[in-house]
């Protein structure tokens, strides 16, 4: 377990520099995947999570630029700075071109399945054309070769006919099925590492649990490792090995599945998990968190969380907590980032209760619609 | 039951439009929907005609099978002198019958009439003896094909110049749709006369490429608009991070979906590049004599006006009849792309 792991990445910053000001989607998060695992990446709308994930890929748009932090995959540096001779900041020697990520990571090593399975696949042409030439391009497969391979793959994800559903249009398809061609697409060139970015959020439960059935399935067969970014704990639960609990582009807490579920350290995700509906609880009414998240252009001062959770005191405002191996489960680091656990040194105990801290919303309602407006769906899951 | 059921009805018919709208794509969905729209109809038969008849002549070019062999070629002839120059040799089968009879030479000599329509000559002939017939038949090819050769460039460029700015949006953006925007600031048919002027000299071909200019700018900003809202779609994202090339993701994802507009405008754009050209050639900066074109026997024929009406009437006929065949395709290609109007 603790060889090498496939993915490491340390320290990471992402940030956009729009004409408002710096916004600091990613701030300094440090993960690892291992070979054969499935990580999950939870947080509300807005925690960047998917920021994160595509800055694994270098795929971050402008303004948007990663900051600062390293990136290794198999002991390759994907991004990594170093000070030059003039004391700047520049890009590392042996850090990939961007001819280099585009040819041999993006697809071949590290492949992603996007949320939406209705807008990931081109209207124009066929399912099978686009699978197929995905193929050729990365393998160097000919055509028929290509094919070939393509309705292997169809019939892989467990779509029937494949030989004619080969040649329909991606609106011939249903959401599931389309899902299923996008993992197949994600899964043809045998990647190392598959970043599924909200990949079941779409679709109904009875779909989503065969998908989450299938990528069970799959990654049995061919060990590949997931990055699972989700808000949704019942499906974290379900498919994680590990998991990371983002909040406003730090991640707060940091734990094998059971032990996040079972011990959990960190108020923010006691918070989430007590604001969805849980079998093994009766309660009356569900707790919601209080407020919105904060913009990320001008985070709160100390702890982020501390305008909103219920146990914060004098002292979270002041103290910005570093991630802390709390507890240890069998030999696995269960990190969280809270002065609570850090009671000698910051003073936790000591220090006086909030006034009027819980609940005190720094932004209007509206501003999360406008960030998430299908958040209100989920509805199953109280506040995410 | 009565609720169960007329839910369970606006159910599958909500399914089947939602089908319906997804199934938009595709040319023989776009041809189906043409036919059955009468005007489009009339619009594809009318254009289908006038390129039929403007390959006709290139492939045939005394248009012996088109008038049983009757007409004699004079379309490309030179420039004939005056009717009735002493020097004059007739062309070969030229008769009596275009000489107005209600003219004689001796009093009208230096300008005779053509004469109204023969078996020989059914629009009868111009000023110089030609055959009017042919001459509009002629007048076709020069004017659908430059219709179509400009259009064409402004198309292929501005939608190069729209995509490329809207997919990589910033600096190249600005840059591109600035120029862009000072191509259209300038008025068309000013720019066109002073680009044939400074490539030097007039003909169709400068014309043209002038005229195909002119049309970037449009054909540029309606692509970047389509474009920038394609290009935040989770396909190009997810091509993005498969590792395909920028130039194969603006070629294979982002053109062909922002295409349909811009297929739409197209149509109608040469019906107006029709009327650019004829207007230019009105003005002599289009096709040069002795070279056919509807505009340019606008030109020549204003001049006899009050003798023979007919001789301004039949190109004009010809250009409205060409470019409502155009508009009218144009429309109905409108309403068979946007999966919107439902017929």
């Amino acid at each position: 377990m603790s060889s090498e792991p496939l993915l490491r990445v340390e320290n990471l910053k992402t940030q956009f520099f729009t004409e408002t000001g710096t916004v600091r989607a990613v701030d300094g998060i440090s993960f690892e995947v291992r070979e054969g695992e499935i990580v999950g990446l939870v947080g509300e709308s807005g925690a960047g999570k998917s920021v994160a994930s595509m800055s694994l890929l270098r795929l971050v748009e402008n303004p948007g630029e990663i900051v600062a932090g390293e990136i290794t995959y198999k002991g390759e540096t994907i991004f990594g700075l170093e000070e030059g001779p003039d004391g700047e900041l520049q890009e590392r020697d042996d850090m990939l071109s961007n001819e280099e990520i585009r040819t041999r990571i993006r697809g071949n090593e590290i492949a992603v399945i996007f949320q939406d399975p209705m807008e990931s696949l081109n209207p124009v042409f066929t399912v099978g054309g686009q699978l197929r030439e995905f193929i050729e391009l990365n393998r160097g497969l000919s055509k028929d070769e290509a094919k070939t391979e393509a309705i292997d793959m169809l019939r892989e994800v467990g779509i029937p006919d494949p030989e004619e559903r080969y040649e329909e249009y991606p609106h011939q398809f249903s959401g599931g099925m389309r899902q299923r061609v996008l993992i197949a697409m994600a899964l043809a060139c045998e990647p190392s590492l598959i970043i599924a970015d909200e990949p079941t959020t779409a679709l109904d439960v009875t779909v989503e649990g065969q998908i989450l059935d299938l990528v069970d399935d799959l990654q049995d067969k061919y060990g590949t490792s997931f990055i699972w970014v989700t808000h949704d704990m019942g499906v974290v639960a379900e498919i994680c090995d590990r998991v990371n609990v983002m909040y406003l582009g730090e991640i707060v807490e940091q734990a094998p599945v059971d032990e996040l579920f079972y011990d959990t350290k960190h108020p923010y995700t006691n918070a989430l998990l007590n604001s969805i509906p849980r079998p093994d609880r009766t309660v009356t009414e569900l707790e919601a968190i209080e407020g919105v998240m904060p913009e990320a252009i001008n985070p709160p001062s100390g702890c982020r969380f501390h305008p909103r959770c219920p146990d914060a005191r004098e002292v979270c405002k002041r103290v910005h907590p570093e991630a802390k191996t709390v507890a240890d489960a069998d030999g696995e680091a269960h990190r969280a980032a809270c002065v609570k656990h850090d009671a000698f040194d910051a003073g936790y105990e000591d220090s006086s209760m909030l006034e009027g801290a819980v609940g005190s919303t720094e932004r209007e309602p509206e501003s999360e619609l406008a960030v998430n407006p299908a958040g209100d769906d989920s509805g199953g899951e109280g506040r995410e | 039951m009565a609720v169960g059921e007329s839910q369970l009805g606006s159910d599958t018919e909500s399914a089947v439009d939602e089908g319906d709208v997804e199934a938009r794509v595709g040319w023989r969905y776009t041809l189906a929907q043409i036919k059955q729209d009468t005007t489009a109809r009339w619009g594809l038969y009318v254009v289908a005609f006038v390129i039929t008849v403007a390959t006709y002549a290139i492939v045939d070019s005394n248009l012996s099978l088109l008038t049983f062999g009757r007409l004699p070629d004079y379309a490309f002839a030179q420039a004939l002198p005056i009717f009735d120059h002493p020097t004059r040799i007739p062309p070969p089968g030229e008769g009596t019958q275009h000489m107005p009879p209600y003219f004689p030479l001796a009093e009208q000599s230096w300008n005779p009439l053509p004469a109204g329509g023969t078996i020989e000559h059914p629009l009868g002939t111009d000023h110089t003896g030609r055959d009017y017939f042919t001459r509009i038949v002629y007048g076709t090819q020069v004017s659908v094909f430059v219709g179509i050769v400009s259009t064409f460039i402004g198309l292929s460029i501005g939608t190069i110049i729209g995509a490329v700015a809207g997919y990589y949006g910033g600096k190249t953006d600005d840059i591109l749709m600035r120029v862009v925007e000072m191509i259209y600031s300038i008025p068309p048919l000013i720019l066109i006369i002073v680009f044939t002027v400074f490539v030097g000299g007039t003909s169709i071909w400068y014309a043209v490429i002038g005229v195909g200019i002119t049309f970037v700018p449009i054909f540029a900003r309606i692509i970047r608009s389509r474009v920038l809202s394609i290009r935040e779609m989770d396909y190009i994202e997810a091509a993005r991070a498969s590792g395909v090339k920028d130039r194969n993701i603006i070629m294979r994802h982002v053109v062909p979906n922002s295409f349909a507009p811009v297929l739409v405008y197209a149509t109608l754009q040469i019906g107006v590049t029709i009327l650019v050209v004829a207007g230019l050639s009105f003005l002599g900066y289009g096709a040069q004599p002795p070279t056919p074109d509807w505009g340019q026997m606008l030109n020549i024929s204003h001049g006899y006006m009050h003798s023979n009406l007919w001789l301004s009437i039949w190109p004009g006929l010809a250009i409205m009849i060409t470019i409502m065949g155009f508009n009218l395709l144009g429309d109905g290609l409108q309403d068979a792309l946007d999966p919107r109007i439902d017929d």
